[in-house]
């Protein structure tokens, strides 16, 4: 077994082990990985949703310690290289012999010499310590003044504008190119991008540099001088103005180093010691080092071939990049700033319309070499792959807004050899392969070939292979209904139909199963038909609404009532407590900030819930596809960092849109302030704290597949917030799929959240009005489901364990007690068929 | 009705209820004596049946409070716990082969639904 040591753990290196596990099935390789930070690898692209409230945790990166054949040690840098013996000395002092040696060590931010650079109060953009600095910081910099000043206009420098805004500072950005992201974008392009990012409050100050950081009286820095003369206060400064790599160790080991630095490698990523490999922003492939991650993957891909034996060669550095800045879309792909000898541009500049389009095409304008995407980046997915081919048609066709972009180029048009996902580096011969594999749905695809779960824009047009391939995607609810829910919706709206015999008999066939019942109950609530018990609707609803309550394992139900916000009385505890311990209930926290009550039989449910209604608690909807909870923390009433009342907003939606049935469940978080302590982000809608009002999020959830929220409008006063939450939730409930949350809704929705973002707040269907009206007159027309039951006898004549003994409790139902408290007996009831001792006839047995 | 489980045993009626407190498509469970339970169902076209109450998958006497509906026009109820699908004619499992419920015998007489308790185990089945 050799010893191979990786000599640094960012997201290259970890991409480099990986792909060593993966490929080294005959266990050649032993793996020791020296980690300068203190904590295992993260994924340093995603650094700014850090700011946003996303964990350390959050953003780590599988955790490759896990195979026996791995040694991390973080903490712990490499100090010196020698060659000669093949070893590495650590900072602790440790001598590690190598057969094998990969740098990837990145590179440090260059922090430019201007005067007061190392004063307090100035930071670079790179790490997780970089931003704990930037946000420990960022409170006491607003004494000095609202704003923060970000040194450099390129890609990170917009991403740490957007990180001080989050912190509730005002960004300035100061780039010495005539417009922003010089390297990415055209001059046109930078234009509307700089009119762009103004809208959401960045300042950028382009054409000028940086003459002086300058401290105030304390030491600190409290002022920014610009080459123009202009003098920003501020007490944040980051400096993002470009990296260089990190070579130090490969130049003392005597190294070939590249002329503008960084470790020299050829086409297999070795260095002039063969022994040695270089992977990353350290590399200097033909001079250039790239400060991209994807053609550092790309080389690490192909070190971890070559180390099981394999031949792979650098296929050179895809620096396309789209990425969503501000809220702005910008994208740059292939030879985006037209370098090529007698390129040609098509560019389309829509002024007004905040939108830029170029296409870099060859002198005889029939192959595609590049582009420029700002304001409206969808036609990315399909043009991207494009590059270097022939044209399908009329380049200006192509990206002006009439020619339809992304529609304009047909998943047809595509070479089988052309990537579709670049992040995973998925061709579309490859997906159609797995297509003819029988993977005829997306998140199939999704799952066998890795595309569209990287950035996700090649999303459209997997859905375009499909159907290019004759696969049509049944969006049947199930045999009964050859609709799917959204059309369910549309059907009972315009029919009025108000009964699932009439809708089955009229729309659909057979008399329905469990998927289509509970679907067209969830409808007919949502669309104000009574109460979910009433009439025929009760044999549609899932035992959990049937009952109201939760079924759990042994028949039992737990019994969850509605506890706003989280907010509770102490005589409102001490009826639980009472109320569980007089029923010999299990009682449990719930992970929403409510107590469950667990281990009810169904004939306690209502002298449970008389209890409970008494002491005005009402129904929790823990049973229902429906508004569960509205999580959060203390807010401004207690908390010392709060900036809004979390509190009193999160009580106020939990009471606004209690008993609203949807899709699925629903479940919502407001916090107080950019800490996040009620995990807002991980919520259907999540509502976070800024000092100018409230920001709020979608489409997060917990479950099977958990997803971060993202940020749906922001500094939102308590009215708009309001608003904008009702045309959301609506929205969702009359187009979302049966069970789907609302992250998967945006996922699928044509045009995704920007689509969602131009409904909810621009109003662009024209519906707006129409959803707050059905959310006016679900508010107005809530009552609590358990009072109504309690008060007709008929509805609660079915709270009973027997039909023909509705005194006797289930026998079958035995507690075993646990921790001081009861839970289910394992031992099962008696199945038909046992001997049966005492039978009588025709008459109530007796069941001791 | 389907009593292929039973046909070798004396069977006993035990009186269920009123037919009119037995809603089409909404299950109620019936206490047997011995402790056995049975689920009784009315389909929305007025048949009546009756399986075991204990769902076969997790032990737990739920089979009353499944939805009832139809798969390709068999009469069915899914489980309420884990929604395995039953034919209520039949008692068999149309997801999954090795699961089933015994069938009971039901009568409705003079405005009353009685099901038919086994007094003894049927053949073949054991615990």
């Amino acid at each position: 077994m050799g010893q191979l040591v990786v000599i640094g753990n960012g997201m290259v290196a970890h991409r480099l082990v990986e792909g060593v596990c993966r490929r080294d099935t005959h266990r050649q390789w032993r793996v020791t990985v020296l980690g300068e930070e203190p904590r295992p690898a993260y994924d340093r692209v995603a650094l700014s949703s850090y700011v946003e409230g996303a964990s350390e945790e959050e953003l780590r990166l599988a955790d490759l310690s896990a195979d026996p054949r791995v040694e991390l040690r973080l903490g712990e840098p490499a100090a010196a290289i020698d060659r000669e013996n093949r070893t590495v000395t650590t900072a602790a002092g440790a001598v590690l012999d190598y057969d094998a040696l990969v740098l990837a060590t990145g590179s440090s931010p260059f922090v430019p010499p201007v005067a007061g650079r190392d004063l307090p109060g100035c930071h670079v953009y790179r790490t997780v310590d970089d931003l704990d600095a930037i946000t420990a910081e960022a409170e006491a910099a607003r004494a000095v003044s609202d704003a923060g000043v970000v040194i450099g206009g390129g890609l990170l420098g917009l991403e740490a504008a957007n990180a001080l805004r989050l912190l509730g500072l005002e960004p300035h950005v100061v780039e010495a190119a005539p417009w922003l992201m010089p390297r990415q974008v055209d001059e046109g392009g930078g234009a509307v991008l700089g009119r762009l990012v103004s809208d959401v409050g960045v300042r950028s100050h382009t054409g000028t540099a940086v003459d002086a950081v300058e401290p105030g009286d304390d030491g600190r820095a409290s002022r920014v001088v610009l080459g123009d003369g202009t003098v920003i206060d501020t007490g944040v400064v980051v400096f993002s103005v470009g990296v260089r790599p990190r070579d130090a160790l490969a130049r003392e080991a005597g190294l070939v180093m590249g002329e503008r630095g960084g470790v020299a490698v050829d086409g297999a990523c070795r260095t002039s010691d063969p022994a040695v490999h270089a992977v990353g922003e350290v590399a200097s492939v033909d001079g250039v080092c790239y400060g991209l991650v994807a053609p550092g993957n790309a080389m690490a891909d192909v070190v971890a071939d070559r180390l099981v034996g394999g031949d792979a060669v650098f296929p050179g550095a895809d620096t396309s990049t789209k990425l969503k800045l501000l809220g702005v879309d910008v994208a740059s792909f292939g030879d985006a700033l037209a370098t090529a000898p007698d390129a040609l541009e098509v560019v389309v500049n829509d002024a007004p319309g905040k939108r830029y389009a170029k296409l870099v095409v060859s002198d005889d304008a029939t192959t595609l070499l590049g582009g420029v995407l700002v304001g409206d980046a969808s036609a990315y997915a399909t043009l991207r792959p494009l590059v270097g081919r022939e044209l399908p048609g009329d380049p200006l066709a192509l990206v002006s807004p009439s020619g339809g972009g992304a529609d304009g180029v047909g998943a047809d048009a595509l070479p089988d050899d052309a990537q579709v996902c670049s992040c995973h580096a998925v061709t579309k011969g490859a997906l159609n392969a797995a297509i003819g594999d029988g993977n005829h749905d997306v998140a199939d695809l999704k799952s066998c070939t890795q595309a569209g779960t990287g950035c996700g824009s090649c999303v459209p047009i997997l859905r375009k292979l499909l159907s290019s391939a004759g696969v049509e995607q049944s969006t049947a609810l199930c045999e009964h209904f050859a609709y799917s829910r959204a059309e369910l919706v549309e059907v009972v709206r315009a029919t009025g139909v108000t009964t699932f015999s009439e809708l089955v008999s009229t729309h659909g066939r057979g008399r329905g199963c469990d998927a289509c019942k509970p679907v067209v109950a969830s409808i007919l609530a949502s669309l104000g038909n009574g109460h979910v018990l009433g009439g025929e609707q009760a044999a549609l609803q899932d035992t959990n609404d049937h009952v109201l309550a939760n079924m759990q394992r042994n028949g039992t139900y737990s019994v969850v009532p509605r506890v706003p916000a989280g907010e509770v009385t102490p005589d409102q505890l001490v009826t639980i407590g009472e109320v569980a311990r007089e029923f010999g209930l299990y009682t449990k926290i719930t992970g929403g900030q409510r107590i469950d009550m667990f281990g009810a039989r169904i004939e306690q449910l209502p002298w449970i819930w008389k209890r409970l209604t008494d002491a005005g608690f009402e129904s929790g909807h823990a049973y229902g596809k429906a508004l569960r909870t509205v999580k959060s923390c203390v807010g401004t009433t207690w908390c010392r960092y709060g900036v809004q009342d979390s509190v009193g907003m999160a009580v106020h939606l939990e009471l606004r849109y209690r008993g609203l049935r949807s899709p699925h469940k629903i479940k919502a978080a407001v916090s107080g302030c950019a800490r996040e302590c009620a995990e807002a982000r991980g919520k259907d809608f999540g509502i976070i704290a800024t000092e100018n009002g409230w920001n709020l999020y979608v489409g997060g959830n917990g479950g099977f597949s958990p997803r971060h929220a993202q940020l749906l409008a922001s500094d939102l006063d308590d009215d708009t917030l309001v608003r904008y939450v009702d045309r959301f939730l609506m929205f969702y409930i009359r187009t979302a799929e049966r069970l789907q949350r609302t992250a998967g809704w945006i996922e699928d929705l044509e045009g995704g959240l920007d689509h969602l973002r131009d409904v909810v707040v621009h109003d662009s269907l024209g519906i707006a009005a129409e959803l707050e009206e059905a959310m006016a007159a679900h508010v107005a027309g809530y009552t609590d489901e358990w009072r109504d039951v309690l008060e007709d006898p008929e509805k609660l004549s079915r709270f009973v364990s027997f039909v023909n003994a509705p005194e006797s409790p289930d026998p079958s139902i035995r507690f075993e007690t646990e921790r001081q408290q009861p839970v289910p007996a394992m031992s099962g009831p008696v199945p038909l068929g046992m001997p049966a001792p005492h039978a009588t006839v025709e008459g109530s047995p007796d069941v001791g | 009705m389907s009593g292929d489980t039973l046909r070798h045993h004396r069977t006993t009626w035990v009186t269920a209820c009123p037919s009119d407190q037995l809603s089409p498509e909404r299950g109620v469970a019936v206490l047997l004596p011995g402790g056995a339970q049975a689920a009784l169902f009315r389909t929305f076209d007025g048949h009546l049946y009756a399986v075991d109450n204990v769902d076969p998958a997790t032990s737990a006497a739920v089979m009353a409070r499944g939805i009832v509906g139809d798969r390709d026009g068999e009469p069915t109820v899914a489980s309420p716990l884990h929604k395995q699908v039953f034919s209520l004619r039949t008692g068999q499992c149309l997801d999954d082969p090795r699961l089933w419920l015994a069938t009971l015998p039901v009568r409705e007489r003079d405005g009353t639904v009685a099901v038919a308790a086994p007094e003894e185990p049927p053949a073949g089945s054991g615990s």
